[in-house]
């Protein structure tokens, strides 16, 4: 079969791409390796929201239009959010469609898949920034006896067994679960490393929507001091609740979670943190308070009208935090690891992953010509991590791709 | 030079620095280094150190000049006293890695260092390494660093120089985290 765009992936990224595509009339197709929204309806865990606020939930065309303006959605909202959205853009999607490997052939790309072959002039990879859950290699060391789990295939408390739990990891994830297993009865030690922490809600509004009325989400790939970094930076501690709450490390331990340093390794039995606790939640304080001074010195120069100031508490570490635990003694059975997603590019028979297997792209421009990638961390924009983030990243791209298709794309950066 | 380097000088040239890290960055192989010391029983607790020669670039490098150390342990413990205690020279290394970062995150943040310093204060229980109780470690039950910093900064652009230069530190990650240690003999 031939045509002459493939998109790889029918989440909210491919999809966009699909509908900038149609608005140019571009032939093309999504594959799908299953169904539409498949990872958040598959590879999330149930009490999972999104971050960002409704009415910043929107796709080219496209928008919140229900009556929760400043709720979040529920994975069964957002996943009807999803089809919605393919529906009315009548996406061309061909679902149970797993892509088995892509090659290039000189003429363009070569893309086969369980349900046939496609032949293309240009492709979109949107299949996903969260495919794989990472697991450090310490993880190696554990105790034979413990039972490791990740966040693909944790759905709820009730399925880990009873007793003590280590959460890894302190982005959103890790204190999102953390919170929901120690609730369940199974006291958490939650292992800290470096961390974003942020207030739901700031001066009365969400917190990002003064990050995204400062510019700040719109902030460019290319603006940013160290994209490496900036890439790698944990999911800001936030939860999307009813009660707009605040999720950090003061919270936490208030309700008798243990906050341990980064997780160093195991020896003889024993979980050794870092005896850095201190600090990384001292940088996360100080980056925080950067932000709101930042939000509050908008706010006199643009004179908005906004409630008054507020200051939260340092995060509170305990005098000495124990850097060894005994595992069996402390009745740990469970480790979870909420040390982040890597993207699965395992069907990619080009060679053009970096030595971390992240995709070498700019912008989104991966470099290979022709070939587009959308819903990575920091894809062109900071926004990009969040739905709203594949309005923008897709109309860039598809113009692109467009010019690429009609021969007058040069390499360069768009 | 850039115009930072010109209205800021902290004695630190970033530019070398980040270009060092790029250049790091395409050639992973040459971020390999090796670092060494000699040590020279001398007498009693009495020890000679010496540091010479580094790995690192692709090469073998060496410093200007060998630097020297004497290590002892004072009269207390009935010994000479020709030096510094080890654990001593660990807070001395700890002290001035974050100095040093110190100085770097300054400048590539355009502050001005006027006066940095540190006073480093480490508890230790020699029960441990008397033998008296094994439920004492050896090693230190904790390190208290105190900065005195004058910069042309905020007190809290201060305070986040110093927490970066604590996430870059090669002996603040050395002291905080469990490393192998592998010692043969002959």
């Amino acid at each position: 079969m031939r045509t002459r765009c493939v998109i790889i992936g029918a989440g909210h990224s491919g999809l966009a791409m699909s509908q900038c595509l149609s608005e140019c009339s571009v032939d093309h197709v999504v594959l799908e390796r299953g169904e539409i929204a498949n990872s958040w309806k598959h590879e999330r865990w149930d009490s999972l929201k999104l971050l960002t606020p409704n009415w910043q939930s929107r796709l080219p065309g496209y928008r919140y239009s229900g009556d929760d303006p400043d709720g979040y959605m529920d994975m069964p909202e957002l996943i009807g959010f999803i089809e919605r959205y393919a529906e009315v853009i009548s996406a061309p999607v061909r679902l149970n469609t797993r892509v088995t490997s892509v090659s290039n052939d000189g003429s363009g790309y070569h893309v086969a898949t369980t349900q046939g072959t496609w032949q293309c002039e240009s492709l979109v990879v949107a299949s996903g920034a969260c495919n794989k859950a990472q697991i450090p290699v310490i993880a190696e060391a554990a105790p034979a006896s413990i039972e490791m789990i990740t966040p693909m295939a944790y759905r709820n408390p009730e399925q880990l067994q009873q007793g003590g739990v280590m959460v890894v990891g302190a982005s959103a994830t890790g204190l999102q679960l953390a919170e929901e297993i120690h609730r369940s009865g199974r006291p958490v030690t939650l292992a800290v490393g470096e961390h974003v922490r942020l207030p739901r809600v700031y001066r009365g509004k969400d917190i990002l929507w003064w990050m995204d009325a400062l510019g700040i989400l719109d902030e460019r790939y290319d603006e940013i001091d160290d994209i490496v970094r900036g890439r790698n930076i944990p999911s800001p501690q936030l939860v999307g609740s009813a009660e707009r709450d605040s999720l950090d490390l003061n919270r936490l331990p208030a309700l008798g979670v243990k906050l341990r340093g980064r997780l160093a390794g195991f020896n003889d039995g024993k979980a050794q943190f870092s005896g850095s606790l201190r600090n990384v939640c001292a940088l996360a304080d100080l980056k925080m308070l950067r932000l709101l001074n930042t939000i509050d010195e908008w706010v006199s120069d643009n004179r908005i009208e906004a409630k008054p100031p507020q200051r939260y508490d340092d995060t509170e570490v305990e005098e000495s935090p124990p850097l060894l635990m005994d595992l069996a003694k402390n009745n740990i059975n469970t480790i979870l690891w909420a040390t982040g997603y890597s993207p699965d590019y395992s069907w990619l028979d080009i060679p053009l992953l970096d030595r971390k297997g992240k995709l070498r792209h700019h912008g989104g421009i991966v470099d290979s010509p022709g070939m587009y990638l959308m819903g990575a961390t920091l894809l062109r924009r900071r926004k990009s991590s969040y739905i709203h983030g594949a309005v923008d990243d897709a109309r860039d791209l598809s113009a692109h791709l467009v010019s690429y298709l009609n021969g007058k794309a040069d390499t360069a950066e768009a | 030079m850039t115009d930072t380097s010109t209205s800021v000088n902290n004695g630190v040239n970033v530019e070398a620095l980040l270009g060092a890290r790029e250049a790091l960055t395409e050639t992973p192989a040459a971020a390999a280094f090796k670092w060494r010391a000699s040590c020279r029983w001398v007498n009693g607790t009495h020890s000679h150190s010496t540091v010479e020669s580094f790995f690192g670039l692709g090469e073998e490098q060496n410093h200007r000049a060998v630097y020297s150390f004497d290590a002892d342990h004072p009269e207390i413990f009935a010994s000479e006293d020709n030096g510094a205690t080890p654990v001593e020279m660990v807070l001395v290394g700890l002290a001035s890695c974050l100095t040093a970062g110190i100085a770097a995150v300054a400048q590539h943040r355009s502050i001005q260092l006027n006066s940095v310093t540190a006073t480093l204060e480490a508890g230790m229980d020699i029960q441990g390494i008397l033998g008296i109780d094994s439920d004492v470690r050896n090693g230190f039950d904790g390190i208290n660093v105190h900065y005195d910093i004058d910069a042309d900064a905020s007190e809290d652009e201060i305070k986040a120089v110093v927490a970066q230069s604590q996430k870059r530190s090669a002996v603040f990650d050395i002291v905080t985290n469990p490393t192998n240690v592998t010692v043969e003999v002959n």
